[in-house]
């Protein structure tokens, strides 16, 4: 195969755009992804101060120095989620990779801040790792883009993450996360009487046109040095399997993934959105971060403190009796 | 040739001359779930691999929660 632009030896195919680029015009063409569709849904401006959630993973490190390249304000913000050791190397990858690049990183650490793992949290709540660890990046990094001032929160998620929700949201039509799925979320403020107090800092995913296969091409091609292992928790994970899916489907068809999520944004969430009423937002009782007001009362507390607590009863209780094997005859 | 594969790491035999394509239909797998690596270097999937070669298929998708 030949490169589009310039005719040498290609490395990498992206058949969804019928093309095949040299190692240097596929850098090109990834930034030049990346900065439309910044400007197309209108994400940020080069003024503003950026915070990047980085795992270590290929996405967030190729994102992030993507940003630094195209010259925004971008800091780090790496969570230790406690991970044995592939959160060792995982923080390790982001912390050599700032050095590398010159970039300043927050690192924080799950444990440090609340006491707790995200094994403890799944073993505690008896819920799937996902779900408490999702939760606890969501509250953990809006707190630090808070406290920092930033302008903009920005997450790794790529073409194949938000086809992979938009296939699972369809398929259990779960309007309410149809209404909200976009490559942008707005900062939202306290509702009255708390109006003025911003709790929600604006989200942004500017892989949102970048395939995952792209931004692993991408990381490759410019030697950056993430964790290509797999999070030990995450097997068996229905966005997982829902990604091999719609893989199969590219593959047979090349172009799918991308029809179907931006045809989702032409056509159709606009309806979503139109149709839902967003919840007003109250302060929680607890943390004063944002919680909705159909769980108002005297006592409005978010979902994260729940959590917490919850955890937090439970590691003093003795754990419950085992079932006693019942004998097979 | 050498086949290196992820999660978990290990090494397998395919005969040579291949072309990668033909390399990850026989290990069973989808060219547009993967990366093939050869020295350092990235591969599409109508190059020629000889039986002398090592390769790594490098898995691109991970999971996770939204």
């Amino acid at each position: 195969m030949k490169c589009k632009v310039c005719r040498g030896h290609a490395v990498v195919d992206v058949r969804r755009h019928n093309a095949a680029f040299c190692g240097d015009h596929f850098v090109d063409h990834v930034r030049a992804q990346v900065a439309r569709a910044i400007k197309e849904f209108r994400m940020f401006e080069p003024e503003e101060r950026l915070l990047v959630a980085v795992s270590g993973g290929k996405d967030s490190l190729a994102l992030w120095e993507i940003l630094l390249e195209l010259g925004y304000d971008a800091t780090g913000f790496y969570l230790d989620l406690g991970i044995g050791s592939y959160s060792t190397r995982s923080k390790e990858a982001a912390t050599t990779f700032a050095e590398q690049i010159g970039a300043s990183l927050v690192v924080r650490s799950l444990s440090g801040e609340h006491g707790y793992t995200v094994p403890d949290l799944a073993r505690l709540t008896r819920r799937v790792p996902c779900s408490g660890c999702g939760l606890n990046k969501r509250y953990e990094l809006n707190r630090a883009a808070l406290e920092g001032g930033f302008n903009v929160l920005v997450t790794g998620h790529n073409l194949d993450d938000e086809v992979a929700t938009l296939f699972g949201n369809v398929l259990h039509w779960n309007v309410d996360m149809l209404a909200r799925q976009a490559p942008v979320l707005e900062e939202r403020m306290l509702d009255p009487p708390d109006a003025a107090r911003r709790v929600l800092v604006k989200k942004v995913k500017p892989l949102v046109r970048v395939a995952e296969r792209e931004t692993a091409a991408y990381a490759v091609l410019r030697g950056i040095d993430y964790v290509v292992e797999e999070c030990p928790m995450v097997e068996g994970n229905t966005h997982h399997r829902l990604k091999e899916a719609m893989t199969m489907l590219e593959e047979a068809s090349p172009g799918t993934k991308q029809q179907f999520l931006f045809g989702f944004f032409k056509n159709a969430s606009r309806r979503f959105h139109e149709a839902d009423s967003e919840d007003p937002l109250v302060a929680c009782a607890n943390c004063g971060g944002p919680t909705v007001e159909w769980e108002r009362g005297d006592q409005a507390v978010c979902s994260f403190c729940k959590t917490k607590s919850l955890v937090e009863a439970r590691r003093h209780q003795p754990s419950p009796p085992r079932r006693p094997h019942r004998r097979v005859r | 040739m050498k086949v290196k594969l992820r999660n978990p790491d290990r090494v397998v035999d395919v005969d040579g001359p291949r072309t990668v394509y033909d390399v990850l239909r026989t290990l069973d797998m989808v060219p547009e779930a993967v990366l093939v690596i050869r020295d350092a270097t990235l591969l599409t999937r109508d190059e020629n691999l000889e039986d002398t070669d090592e390769i790594e298929v490098r898995p691109v998708l991970s999971g996770g929660a939204e």
